[in-house]
């Protein structure tokens, strides 16, 4: 292809043009000159598909459109979850969520005991994920060995990729009656001096949604926590066994202090996850407003009350204050993520440079 | 692995059996709570593929649900139903998904607005799938009067749009920029660099990030339930509501009925499976054919 015409069919909206050099300059070394006398195949393809300013440009302002349109997503559910709870807003005031009261039929409605059922289960899901979570993946990084360690990755995975709803089926049907008949009499006998574990048992309850709660966020804190320990340079474990110590030693010291703020991370996603999980816990949970000391009470979730009420909520009060719960259930997941950004931020500067 | 000598001082003796004992606890700890943790899940798959596999049978995928206390029945209406609304989804959300995360990997790198976009992006992911399907409902089901699985469509294609523009922004800022470079180098305007270079040479990568949240959106129930609403009976209509696989297991799961209850396994069965499929299909689809080793 000719130099000289490439910078004479320049578009206009193209940038770099040197007019002054280009034909004296690139004309002259006398390299192999091609000998077809038309542009070349992918300069006439490239000028026939059309380009310029105009184009660049709108194709730019179609690539921001969209993805200002996550702004608009988020905004817009923030408003339409604020207009149409505007009833219960006003009715209620802040009081909504400090109240105790759920009765439907006097039209008297306050968001306490979903409150408290969300952050004991999420809780209870995190006391016993996070531990697990934290043996796998450091099971996983420093001890598996070598064959076994891509087959357990994938299964861990794989517990990412069941739905929620078949959590709950197989909640329903193998761990409720685990609950009722061997986990839960067992703890009532050896716990139940501890007051947690008291009141009837049917298997259906606060701690059964921890559990099958904390076996949906297992994966995500693992994989997410593996991964991280992994990207900690060898040269910090082998600093760390050179200076004499153990296998232990060389983990939290080399690995986990470098790998915290990930950790944080990782565990904070969970928990967002644990927040809003709806089918599997309102399948085992009991749905029923409580506040209590005992795991074994049915209680509800700010996500499951409106998945079991939502459809049958008759009159715009109800409706309402059932809306008014996904807006707290929305606020409060934008803050857990904002927390977590901004304590990643925090611990990010205190702590020395982190090897990627 | 790291014994001292033998004639040091004693309290040092007493301190390396401590940290001995400790390393070999902790070992202990991490393998148990592995086999802990695996054991769940070994738990729920295999007792799956015996409930799911014992009671699937060719009506399951030719039959509509039967009345109740009638024998038999399937779920062949879900299972069109679920690719109709994914279908939906997918049109609506991939495109918008990709654009966006071609602005933040390709325009807007280093602004303030894109780092809003991607903070926000994330947020919208932490979204409960629950709150997006109340939203959808109060935008389109409560002007529309009526439930429809387009409003399914559009709750679904929301939830994937910042996985895979999350996604496309971490795979396009994996190809090196030389490339770009010498596409503009040879005139090519940017829009042209961006879809035919970079887009596609990190298409592999995308498309994995589409099919995760493909995946991720076919088992969601939640927002389904008051937007697509479910349906016995076969129904095309965009404008109608129309059946899902995750909504008709949640139906049988928590109904009285065993028949039910078996139905709902075998739903279970073949979600997962159709899930698994699909993924794979795409990844062995997404390694052929596409420029090899350029990222």
């Amino acid at each position: 292809m000719s130099l000289t015409r490439m910078t004479t069919e320049r578009e206009p909206g193209t940038p770099l043009t040197l007019p002054s050099l280009a034909p004296a300059q690139f004309a002259a070394p006398p390299g192999p000159e091609p000998v077809e006398a038309g542009p070349s195949p992918i300069r006439e393809f490239l000028s026939k598909r059309g380009s310029g300013r105009f184009a660049d440009s709108s194709f730019a302002a179609v690539m921001l459109v969209c993805a200002l349109s996550i702004f608009a997503i988020v905004l817009f559910i923030f408003f339409i979850l604020i207009s149409r709870s505007k009833l219960s807003l006003t009715a209620f005031g802040w009081k909504f969520f400090t109240r105790e009261a759920w009765d439907p039929v006097a039209g008297d409605f306050g968001a306490l005991p979903f409150i408290f059922g969300t952050l004991a289960s999420s809780f209870l899901a995190l006391l016993m994920a996070v531990p697990l979570a934290l043996g796998v993946a450091i099971f996983l990084t420093e001890l598996c060995p070598r064959p076994l360690r891509a087959p357990i990755s994938f299964l861990t995975e794989l517990l990412a990729a069941i739905p929620s709803v078949v959590y709950g089926l197989w909640a329903v049907f193998v761990l409720v009656p685990i609950m009722r008949d061997n986990l839960g009499p067992f703890l009532y006998k050896t716990l139940g001096w501890t007051g947690f574990f008291e009141g009837s048992n049917f298997g259906v309850g606060l701690l059964t949604a921890g559990i099958i709660l904390a076996i949906m966020i297992l994966p995500i804190i693992s994989s997410l926590t593996r991964d991280i320990m992994t990207a900690v340079p060898n040269s910090q474990r082998e600093g760390v066994l050179a200076l004499g110590a153990t296998r232990w030693e060389m983990i939290r010291t080399g690995v986990l202090r470098n790998s915290r703020i990930g950790i944080v991370g990782a565990v904070m996603l969970g928990l967002g996850r644990a927040l809003g999980e709806t089918m599997a816990v309102t399948m085992v949970i009991g749905n029923h407003p409580n506040i209590g000391k005992s795991l074994f009470a049915p209680a509800n979730t700010l996500a499951s009350v409106i998945a079991g009420e939502f459809s049958e909520a008759t009159g715009d009060l109800y409706l309402s204050a059932l809306i008014e719960i996904g807006l707290a259930l929305f606020l409060v997941t934008i803050v857990v993520n904002a927390i977590a950004r901004l304590m990643v931020w925090a611990v990010t500067r205190g702590a020395p440079a982190r090897v990627a | 692995m790291n014994k001292l000598p033998m004639n040091q001082p004693k309290p040092s003796a007493i301190n390396t059996l401590r940290r001995q004992g400790m390393n070999h606890l902790v070992t202990v700890l991490s393998v148990l709570s592995t086999i802990l943790v695996l054991a769940p899940l070994v738990a729920i798959l295999v007792y799956l593929i015996y409930k799911g596999a014992s009671s699937l049978n060719l009506a399951f995928f030719t039959h509509i649900p039967a009345p109740v206390g009638e024998p038999g029945g399937g779920m062949a209406n879900s299972i069109v139903g679920s690719g109709v609304i994914l279908l939906l989804a997918s049109l609506m959300g991939i495109p918008i998904g990709i654009a966006a995360g071609i602005y933040l990997a390709e325009f807007g790198r280093g602004r303030l607005l894109a780092n809003a976009i991607r903070f926000t992006a994330d947020v919208l992911n932490g979204v409960p799938s629950i709150v997006m399907g109340i939203s959808i409902y109060s935008l389109i089901v409560m002007r529309q009067k009526h439930f429809s699985a387009l409003a399914g469509g559009v709750a679904l294609a929301i939830m994937m749009v910042p996985t895979i523009t999350r996604t496309t922004e971490e795979m396009l800022a994996t190809v090196p920029h030389a490339i770009r470079e010498a596409a503009l180098g040879l005139g090519v305007p940017k829009w042209r660099t961006v879809l035919s270079i970079s887009l596609r040479t990190a298409s592999p990568g995308i498309i994995t990030g589409c099919m995760l949240a493909f995946a991720r959106v076919a088992g969601e129930t939640a927002p389904l339930l008051f937007t697509a609403l479910g349906n016995q009976f076969w129904s095309f209509k965009l404008n109608e509501p129309i059946a899902a696989l995750p909504l008709q297991i949640y139906v049988y799961a928590i109904s009285p009925y065993d028949e039910w209850h078996r139905l709902a396994w075998a739903g279970s069965l073949v979600l997962i499976v159709m899930i698994m499929i699909a993924v794979t299909l795409v990844r062995i689809f997404a390694n052929r054919g596409v420029l090899k080793g350029a990222s």
